[in-house]
């Protein structure tokens, strides 16, 4: 009739499926927040949860309810030294109107409705926004590789790693175990039979013989009985997961920061570097990012100044060609590292510069780097372009788009991911 | 039925020894805490359902909260957002979880949390599975309105239904008649009509042939083709639709809105049937909570006197209740109205001081159950009222005083509020009515009706609004009205009447175009 049942271990996280339900109908005020955050946080540390706020009208449920006016009655407990007929004034702000406890009362006021994005759901809506078909994300948002190891046995396993030898070795150990005892009666018993058979056969002890008989047969039964092989004698070949170790990558963004790259084209720029952080933080243990910011010179700057410093004047390109180079050449020995680039421009450029650029990339950059990504974030092709459009036809660690939205960003990512697995 | 009134508690069954009183729970004691209040229940007639205690975990309360309290229910992204906001308070430590949860199903279910000490399962034990429990049991509006035995099956079937409906229509659409369903569900309520009690088997079967059966009723009613001519004059007669104003909202939808989908109008009617199992529970908040705080005091108190409890455990389980039971006064920054839990136990408490040991006044206001048998009158009380009309019936001049009620009239022609009664001989009386009015959810939800249908015209549906005490209706209308006209698929007119009969305001929703 009556019962206590311990749910602990059933059924957690039931409200998952109307979590995600809430998320799904307010994806379009979390695309913003998260795009606000993408903004405001370092290259690094994308990958976080985030609160996100939603104003409490969007969320409201509304039902039908009495507004202020009319006649209304309330009773309060706690009077002090009110008598019948008393008139008070109206307190200011709706104080003393609860009573009935009805909503809007519940003193939450009209703060925004905020709750905390995860990493997981945060790293899908960025995505979400890129692009990125479901591949990409699964390898970008998970953890490096893992190799097996064996290690040692173990009682539990799947049937293609049982190991045979062990197993059977420790069902003859508990074998003998459970039979000793009996194993050792029946000798004696054997012996005791053996000596009462012995000639003079006494006729009147023929009942003991019985007797011994019987019990002898008993154990010989018990022995049999006992199983050849149990699930306990099962050893299996236990295998352990390690991350597979890594290799370090230095990770060079290259920004034109002249007059004309605007706050939405710095963005642009500021996602393009993010993906690829991202894909390299998937292959590498380790990263550093240098960040170059050029318009007529190249500066190497903290990643701060990088996207929200402001200049102005024209741009030569080659000025941070030659200071990456620089920067590989003391810093960064192409043995010991992984080198990545990143470009991102508006394509303009001085005009008798872009040839140069050509040739620096060709003869003195890439062969250093494993991948250099050239991204222009206007449609116009300029003389800058053309020069790139050259390199990119016979260069394999070289690739270039244009990307005027956010989305387009991608493709530039899929020849990348491709070569990688060329390469594997 | 076949429970039998218990005049006076059965002999009592003094306890050798304590029961052991460790901070921290097991199982074996448990089960000897439940055994012996289970008994001790018995001695005092507590007529329950079979009771299932569960023991889950913080999160599991949480989610528990999340969906109504209900251990399953559909998918609906306020749920999701219920979630939020309690996971989001508990960890930051605003709020503390509430010590129990009970569903009025048979066997009645009650969630013990993890967390809590043996002190607090002993009272969780007495509050909810004897408590409340009986309450659920016994109270008449949960007779007449929920079918305790059936609403995890009907709610099962709700769940699978919806999720098949968003397989077939999309999550959207699906999620959209919700929130319209939702906006109403105040309104899906049949207050008059009995509910008719189905198993899950039954249910599933009949929604098959309810769905084509409704279209075809809904066909007729909107027919466009003509009708024979000895017809045409019975039907002039007959223009008004509905005959007469219809309360349940959402009923009158599923049944006549002229575009609903078969499996939408399942859906409606799925939010009205959980609408109304939770009816009940609306209308008797101060009696529900009252009575099952009365009986953890009561039950804990005769077992400490029959010598199962410690002093520890006594203390620890007070101190908690004592917190339950604080009325804040007016003006206090904890005030937040009157507190169920506070005016119930002192309600059940009184009562049967007046059984015990009356006054001159109370024999006087109560002649007929002063002096009587506790135990009796209590069950009386418990059966047969709601919040407004046990207050109505049982709230003393005594208790008005301790209280120190008064009222106020906030009238929007008046310059300034007035108190129309306080607790003195000239105010009981209009403190009593004033304060059972103040329970009534006819007074405290707007008044609003079907009141007529354009048959023949722009299909438009007419509600009306009928106001009491001049009360306007909030802001919140026309939001809700569109989730009317998303409904009806059909213009939607809300007319807002006053007490002379004439219209002081009026609002007009056309259906959105999806």
């Amino acid at each position: 009739m009556q019962q206590i049942i311990d749910r602990r271990l059933a059924g957690k996280n039931k409200s998952i499926g109307n979590r995600e339900r809430f998320l799904r109908r307010h994806r379009e005020q979390i695309r913003e927040a998260v795009k606000r955050a993408v903004a405001g946080r370092g290259i690094r540390d994308i990958a976080q949860g985030e609160d996100i706020p939603i104003p409490r009208r969007d969320i409201s449920e509304p039902v039908f309810g009495h507004g202020p006016g009319g006649r209304r009655e309330m009773v309060h407990p706690g009077n002090q030294d009110f008598v019948r007929g008393d008139r008070i004034d109206r307190p200011q702000g709706g104080a003393g109107r609860g009573g009935s406890g009805q909503a809007g009362d519940s003193g939450e006021g009209e703060d925004d409705f905020v709750f905390h994005l995860t990493k997981e759901e945060f790293m899908q809506v960025f995505f979400d926004d890129l692009a990125l078909p479901n591949l990409v994300r699964t390898t970008l948002a998970d953890t490096p590789e893992y190799k097996t190891h064996r290690a040692g046995f173990s009682s539990d396993g799947t049937p293609n790693n049982l190991h045979v030898v062990r197993s059977m070795r420790g069902a003859i150990g508990r074998r003998i175990a459970l039979g000793s005892q009996a194993r050792r009666e029946l000798i004696r018993l054997e012996a005791l039979l053996e000596a009462l058979l012995a000639p003079p056969l006494d006729p009147s002890r023929r009942q003991e013989i019985q007797a011994l008989q019987h019990d002898i047969e008993a154990l010989r039964v018990h022995i049999q009985r006992i199983p050849y092989l149990d699930p306990i004698d099962l050893r299996y070949r236990s295998r352990v997961r390690t991350p597979v170790p890594t290799a370090k990558a230095v990770m060079f963004c290259l920004m034109d920061v002249s007059g004309s790259m605007d706050e939405a084209r710095k963005d642009l720029a500021k996602r393009f570097f993010i993906l690829l952080y991202l894909f390299l933080t998937r292959h590498y243990e380790r990263i550093d990012i240098v960040f170059i910011r050029h318009h007529t010179q190249a500066q190497e700057v903290n990643e701060h100044d990088f996207f929200h410093a402001t200049e102005t004047g024209g741009t030569v390109v080659s000025s941070a060609l030659v200071l990456m180079e620089q920067i590989i050449r003391a810093r960064y020995p192409s043995s010991g590292w992984n080198i990545y680039g990143a470009h991102a421009s508006d394509g303009d450029n001085w005009h008798n510069d872009s040839a140069r650029c050509r040739e620096l990339l060709a003869n003195d950059i890439l062969p250093l780097c494993r991948y250099f990504a050239y991204i222009q974030v206007v449609e116009q092709e300029q003389n800058l372009w053309q020069e790139y459009a050259a390199l990119a036809a016979i260069s394999d660690a070289f690739a270039m788009r244009k990307a005027s939205t956010v989305d387009q960003i991608y493709p530039v990512f899929r020849e990348l991911f491709s070569k990688e697995v060329r390469a594997k | 039925m076949n429970h039998t009134l218990i005049d006076r508690p059965l002999p009592a069954q003094a306890s050798a020894a304590k029961l052991p009183a460790p901070s921290d729970w097991t199982f074996e004691l448990l089960h000897q805490y439940h055994e012996v209040i289970r008994s001790t229940a018995r001695r005092f007639g507590l007529d329950t359902y079979p009771n299932q205690l569960e023991i889950i975990t913080a999160e599991q309360m949480m989610d528990a909260y999340a969906s109504v309290g209900m251990p399953v229910n559909y998918r609906h992204w306020s749920y999701g957002k219920e979630f939020i906001a309690t996971d989001r308070n508990y960890r930051r430590g605003q709020m503390g979880l509430a010590y129990e949860i009970v569903i009025n199903a048979n066997p009645c279910i009650s969630y013990l949390m993890e967390e809590n000490t043996m002190a607090m399962q002993a009272l969780v034990i007495a509050h909810a599975a004897y408590g409340h429990n009986s309450f659920f049991k016994g109270n008449y509006l949960f007779r007449m309105w929920t079918d305790a035995s059936s609403i995890i099956d009907y709610l099962v079937y709700a769940k699978d239904y919806i999720a098949g409906c968003e397989e077939r229509h999309g999550i959207d659409a699906v999620e959209l008649l919700l929130d319209s369903c939702h906006a109403l569900m105040n309104y899906g309520v049949d207050r008059y009509r009995r509910p008719s009690r189905l198993s899950l088997g039954e249910e599933r079967a009949r929604a098959a042939d309810r769905e084509a059966y409704a279209q075809q009723q809904v066909n007729e009613l909107w027919r466009t083709l003509p009708r024979r001519p000895e017809k045409e004059a019975a039907e002039k007669e007959a223009t008004r639709f509905p005959a007469e104003p219809q309360e349940n909202l959402l009923y009158f939808i599923e049944k006549n809105a002229p575009l609903l989908e078969p499996w939408q109008r399942e859906i409606v009617r799925i939010v009205r049937k959980v609408a109304q199992y939770f009816y009940p529970q609306r209308q008797t908040q101060v009696m529900n909570e009252g009575w099952a705080t009365f009986w953890h005091h009561h039950l804990l108190n005769t077992l400490y006197d029959d010598g199962y409890l410690t002093d520890g455990l006594m203390i620890e389980w007070l101190k908690s209740h004592t917190n339950v039971v604080f009325q804040p006064p007016v003006g206090h920054p904890a005030y937040n109205g009157i507190n169920p839990y506070a005016l119930g136990f002192a309600m059940y408490s009184d009562i049967k001081r007046i059984c015990e040991a009356p006054s001159d006044e109370d024999r006087d206001w109560f002649p007929d159950i002063a002096g009587s048998d506790w135990l009796a009158t209590l069950d009386h009380a418990m059966r047969n009222f709601k919040d407004e009309s046990f207050i109505g019936q049982y709230l003393s001049p005594r208790l008005m005083r301790a209280f120190r009620l008064f009222t106020i009239v906030d009238d929007e022609k008046a310059p300034k509020l007035e108190v129309s009664a306080i607790h003195d001989e000239a105010g009981y009386r209009v403190l009593r009515e004033a304060m059972s009015r103040q329970y009534d959810l006819g007074s405290r939800e707007p008044n609003i009706q079907v009141w007529s249908v354009n048959l023949r015209g722009d299909r438009s549906l007419v509600l009306r609004h009928t106001q009491h005490n001049e009360r306007p209706l909030g802001d919140s209308a026309e939001e809700v009205l569109k989730h009317v006209a998303r409904l009806w698929g059909f213009p939607v007119h809300l007319e807002s009447v006053d007490h002379n009969g004439k219209m002081s305001r009026s609002w007009r929703v056309a259906p959105a175009i999806d």
